[in-house]
C-alpha cells in the first residue's frame, strides 16, 4: 500500500462541483471540507488539480498485452505502462498469447507479471476454447478458480462459431458467475477478408468483412444467451446493424452488454483507401453511418462499455503490403481523448456518463470490486485526474507501449490525463509516468 | 504524374497525352531501327511478385525499345518472407539505382505502398496488383478502342478520347483489375460502360460504379453496344459457388457463336471484341469469336508494347514534353 498520503485540491468530481480529495491507504479517506481539515490533510502531499476532472480509474475489458509469447510486440510491464498513461487502473488481458491462455497456470502467470509490474490492476482473460481452436472448451472452472479468479472468457481473435459449444460455454460459465465475451465474426463469411465491404472495398479490391458477418453471430448468441439464461458480452460492435439488434436484445431483457473501441467511434473505412496497414483491425473500420450509430447507441446505453481492443505490432508487422500486414491498432493511451472527442466534445454525453462506460460498467461486467467505484469516502482510491481543455498531437513514438501503430498518428486531440491514482498510488503524475505501486507478494 | 498506380486518379489530359505519345511509339515500331534512345543509361526494375510472362515481355520490350537497361526480377518461388518482402527489395532497388519500378504483385494496393511507404523514390507502375487495377491494360485497350472509334467516325484519332462509344465489360468484374481499370479510364474518356457479369461476380459497393449494371448480356448487347470486353474467368470459380459449372457461366455469360451472330443482325454498329488475355476458349469466349474480324486480341497486345513505352517515356524520360523530336 502507498505510504504517502495525497490531498487533491479542487477537482471536478466527473465533471460536477470541485472538491477536495484525501488519499490515504489506498482509500479516498475524506472529500469536501472534510478532506482538507482531516488530520492527516496536514502531512499529505497536496496535488493542485484546479481546472482537472476527477474520474475513476479507467477499466479496459479489452487489452492485448502480448506477454507470453510476443515479447517483442509488447509486455505486461510495457502495456501496463502504457494503461497507467490513458488513465486506466485496471486490464483486461485477453488469451490469446502464446501459449494460449487456457489454463489456470498461464492465468496465474499473466495475473503475478501484472502484479509484480505494479502500474494497474491485470486480469487475465481465460480462452473459451483450448488454443483457441473453437473445438473444446477450456478448464474455464480451474481458471475461475485459480489465483487470478478468471470471470471473463473469451476467443477474441476468434470466433466461437459452433453455435452448441456456444450455448455449453454460456451455461457452464454461470457456475462461478463469468460471461462469455464473443469476438463477432462468422468464419465462412470473413475468408480471406480484408476491410468492410462496400463501396471502399468494391473500388480497392480487397476482400470484404461483411457487416452481417457480425450481426448474424450476434443476433444468435442473444438468443442463445435468452434461452440459456445468461450474460453474454460482445467484443468491440462496429456495425449500425449489430447496435439495433443489441437494443432489440436489451428491450427483450436480454442479459447482454455490448462494448465498442474508440477507434471505431471515429475512423473510417474511407481511410484504408491509403492502403496503409496502420488502418487494418479487425473488426474492420466500416461505413460514417456506422460510427454515428455506435456513438448513439453509447449515448443511448445500448452500448455499455468502451473497451480498447489495444492490439501492438512489431513495426515489420505494419511495415508491408496491407494483404500481408497484422490487424490491430493501439490504443491505451489515446482512448480516454477519442472519448471526449467523439463523445463528450459532441455533446453525446456527460463525464458522468465517460466514468459509466469507461469504469463502472466494466468493472461490473469484470466482477472487480475494487474497480470502478464513485469517488466517495471509504471507496478504493483508483482515480485519475483529466484537463479536459488540453490539446495534443498524438506522436507514437513517444508512448509507453511498445507498439507504433497508432491509427491517430499525427492528429490532434483533446484531454490528457495528467494523474493516475492506482490504491491510492500515482502511476503517473504531471502527465508523465512516476512509478508503479511497490509489489507485497500478496495476492489481491 | 510521378507513378502510375491506378486509372481511377489519372486526368482526363494525362491520359490523352499517353495515348497520343503511344501512336508516336506504334510509328517508332515499324521503322527499321525500333530503338529510341530516350532513357539510355536509365535502368527499369520489372519487380514481378506474381507469374505474368506476357506482362512482363511487354514491359520488357518497352523499355529495350527505349534503350533502357531491364532487370527482371521475380520474387515469385524465392525465398522472400512475406511482409518484410516488398520492403527489403524496394531498399535493394534503390540501393543498386533503379530509376522506375514496375511491379505486378498480387496484393491490392502494393505498388501504392511502393510509391508512397518511403521505401524507394522511384517513380511506380502497377503493371497489375491483385484484383484491384491494371492501368497498363485499360489504356491499352483505350487506344485499342480509340484507333476503332475514331476511325468509325472518320476523325484523327490523336487528341480524341471515347466520347459516346458504348463498351460492354463481360464476366468476373469481382476479381477483375482490367475491369476497374478499364471502367474509371473508359469513363474519363468519355465512354458510356455496361458492366454484365453474374451477381456474385459484381462486387457489393459496385452500385455507386458510374456505369450500367447487367445481368443479362443478351439485352446488353441487343441494346447497342460498340465494342465488348471479355473478362478471363476461372473455372476454379465453380467450386467457391461463384456459378453452377461453367457450362452455365458459358451459356449466359459467355461469347459464343450465336452472339456472335447475332451482331451481324445490326447495321450500321460495328462491334468490337476485346480480350485481355490469355483467353479460355470455349468458356468466356468461343474461337469463332476469338478469331473473328471483329476480334482485336492481337492489336492489343501489340498496342500494349506502344502504350507501356508511352507510359515509360512520360515518368522516366529527363525531358518529356517534346515526344516528337524524338
Ligand atoms: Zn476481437
Amino acid at each position: 500500500m502507498s505510504t504517502t498520503t495525497y490531498l487533491i485540491r479542487g477537482a471536478a468530481l466527473a465533471g460536477g462541483a470541485a472538491t477536495d480529495l484525501l488519499l490515504d491507504g489506498g482509500t479516498i479517506v475524506a472529500t469536501g471540507t472534510a478532506a482538507s481539515t482531516h488530520a492527516a490533510a496536514a502531512t499529505a502531499e497536496v496535488i493542485d488539480a484546479t481546472g482537472l476532472i476527477a474520474l475513476p480509474g479507467m477499466v479496459d475489458l479489452h487489452t492485448h498485452l502480448r506477454e507470453p509469447g510476443r515479447e517483442d510486440a509488447e509486455t505486461v510491464e510495457t502495456g501496463t505502462q502504457a494503461a497507467a498513461r490513458g488513465g486506466f487502473t485496471a486490464v483486461h488481458a485477453m488469451a490469446n498469447s502464446t501459449p494460449v491462455a487456457d489454463t489456470a497456470g498461464v492465468v496465474e502467470q499473466v495475473h503475478n507479471l501484472g502484479q509484480r509490474s505494479g502500474w494497474v490492476d491485470v486480469r487475465p482473460v481465460g480462452a473459451v476454447t483450448v488454443g483457441l481452436a473453437g473445438t473444446q472448451l477450456s478448464e474455464l472452472g480451474a481458471m475461475a478458480d485459480s489465483r487470478a479468479r478468471v470471470r471473463v472468457f473469451s476467443d477474441d481473435g476468434m470466433c466461437v462459431w459452433d453455435p452448441v459449444l456456444m450455448r455449453r460455454a454460456l451455461e457452464y460459465v454461470k457456475a462461478f458467475d463469468g460471461v462469455i465475451a464473443q469476438h463477432a465474426q462468422e468464419p465462412r463469411l470473413t475468408e480471406g477478408a480484408q476491410m468492410n465491404e462496400g463501396e471502399v472495398s468494391a473500388v480497392l479490391g480487397l476482400a470484404g468483412w461483411p457487416a452481417v458477418a457480425e450481426e448474424s453471430i450476434i443476433a444468435r448468441d442473444v438468443l442463445l444467451a435468452q434461452h440459456v439464461g445468461s450474460r453474454l458480452h460482445v467484443c468491440h460492435v462496429s456495425t449500425a446493424g449489430s447496435v439495433e439488434i443489441i437494443r432489440w436484445a436489451k428491450s427483450l431483457g436480454i442479459d447482454v452488454t455490448a462494448e465498442a473501441t474508440p477507434h471505431h467511434l471515429l475512423l473510417t473505412d474511407e481511410l484504408v483507401r491509403s492502403y496503409d496497414p496502420v488502418y487494418k483491425v479487425n473488426p474492420p473500420l466500416r461505413r460514417e453511418a456506422d460510427v454515428l450509430a455506435l456513438r448513439a447507441g453509447l449515448a443511448d446505453g445500448t452500448i455499455d462499455v468502451i473497451g480498447t481492443d489495444h492490439a501492438p505490432h512489431p513495426s515489420e508487422a505494419k511495415d508491408c503490403e496491407w494483404a500481408q500486414a497484422a490487424m490491430g491498432m493501439t490504443g491505451l493511451e489515446t482512448a480516454l481523448s477519442v472519448v471526449q472527442h467523439t463523445m463528450v466534445d459532441t455533446g453525446l454525453i456527460g463525464w458522468d456518463d465517460v466514468a459509466r462506460i469507461t469504469s463502472a460498467t466494466p468493472a461490473v461486467i469484470g466482477r472487480l470490486e475494487d474497480q470502478g467505484r464513485p469517488l466517495a469516502a471509504g471507496e478504493p482510491a483508483n482515480l485519475i485526474l483529466v484537463d479536459p481543455s488540453a490539446r495534443w498531437t498524438v506522436r507514437p513514438e513517444q508512448m509507453a507501449t511498445k507498439g507504433r501503430n497508432s491509427p491517430f498518428a499525427g492528429m490532434e486531440l483533446p484531454g490528457s490525463v495528467r494523474a493516475t491514482f492506482f490504491r491510492g498510488h500515482p502511476t503517473v503524475l504531471d502527465g508523465a509516468l512516476n512509478t508503479p505501486l511497490a509489489y507485497t507478494g500478496a495476492a489481491s | 504524374m510521378r507513378h502510375l498506380l491506378s486509372t481511377a486518379d489519372l486526368a482526363r489530359e494525362d491520359a490523352i497525352r499517353i495515348l497520343d505519345i503511344a501512336e508516336d511509339m506504334v510509328a517508332v515500331g515499324t521503322r527499321e531501327v525500333k530503338k529510341l534512345p530516350a532513357l539510355r543509361g536509365r535502368t527499369v526494375v520489372n519487380l514481378f511478385f506474381e507469374d505474368s510472362t506476357r506482362t512482363r515481355i511487354s514491359f520488357e520490350a518497352a523499355a529495350k525499345r527505349l534503350s533502357a537497361d531491364v532487370i527482371n526480377f521475380s520474387a515469385k518461388g524465392s525465398s522472400v518472407s512475406k511482409g518484410e518482402s516488398l520492403k527489403d527489395t524496394a531498399q535493394t532497388l534503390k540501393a543498386i539505382g533503379a530509376d522506375g519500378v514496375v511491379i505486378r504483385h498480387g496484393s491490392s494496393g502494393a505498388p501504392a505502398r511502393l510509391a508512397a511507404a518511403g521505401w524507394i523514390d522511384a517513380p511506380v507502375v502497377n503493371a497489375g496488383d491483385g484484383t484491384h487495377e491494371h492501368p497498363t491494360q485499360a489504356l491499352l485497350d483505350a487506344f485499342t478502342l480509340r484507333n476503332h472509334w475514331s476511325a468509325v467516325r472518320g476523325v484523327a484519332s490523336t487528341g480524341s478520347d471515347l466520347a459516346g462509344m458504348r463498351v460492354a465489360i463481360v464476366g468476373d468484374i469481382l476479381h477483375s483489375r482490367v475491369a476497374r481499370s478499364n471502367l474509371w479510364l473508359l469513363r474519363t474518356l468519355g465512354a458510356e460502360v455496361t458492366m454484365v457479369a453474374p451477381p456474385t461476380l459484381l462486387p457489393v459497393g459496385s452500385g455507386s460504379w458510374p456505369c450500367t449494371i447487367s445481368y443479362d448480356l443478351d439485352a446488353t448487347l441487343a441494346g447497342g453496344i460498340d465494342a465488348v470486353m471479355m473478362l478471363r474467368i476461372q473455372g476454379e470459380r465453380q467450386h467457391a459457388s461463384f456459378f453452377p459449372s461453367a457450362r452455365e457461366y458459358s451459356r449466359r455469360w459467355g461469347f459464343d457463336d450465336a452472339r456472335l451472330a447475332a451482331l451481324d443482325t445490326q447495321p450500321g454498329r460495328e462491334t468490337v471484341i476485346l480480350h485481355p488475355g490469355p483467353m479460355n476458349r470455349g468458356l468466356e469466349i468461343s474461337s469463332a469469336a476469338a478469331d473473328s474480324p471483329r476480334s482485336t486480341v492481337l492489336d492489343q497486345v501489340s498496342n500494349g508494347v506502344a502504350v507501356r513505352m508511352a507510359v515509360l517515356y512520360l515518368l522516366l524520360s529527363a525531358d518529356p514534353q517534346r515526344p516528337g523530336a524524338l
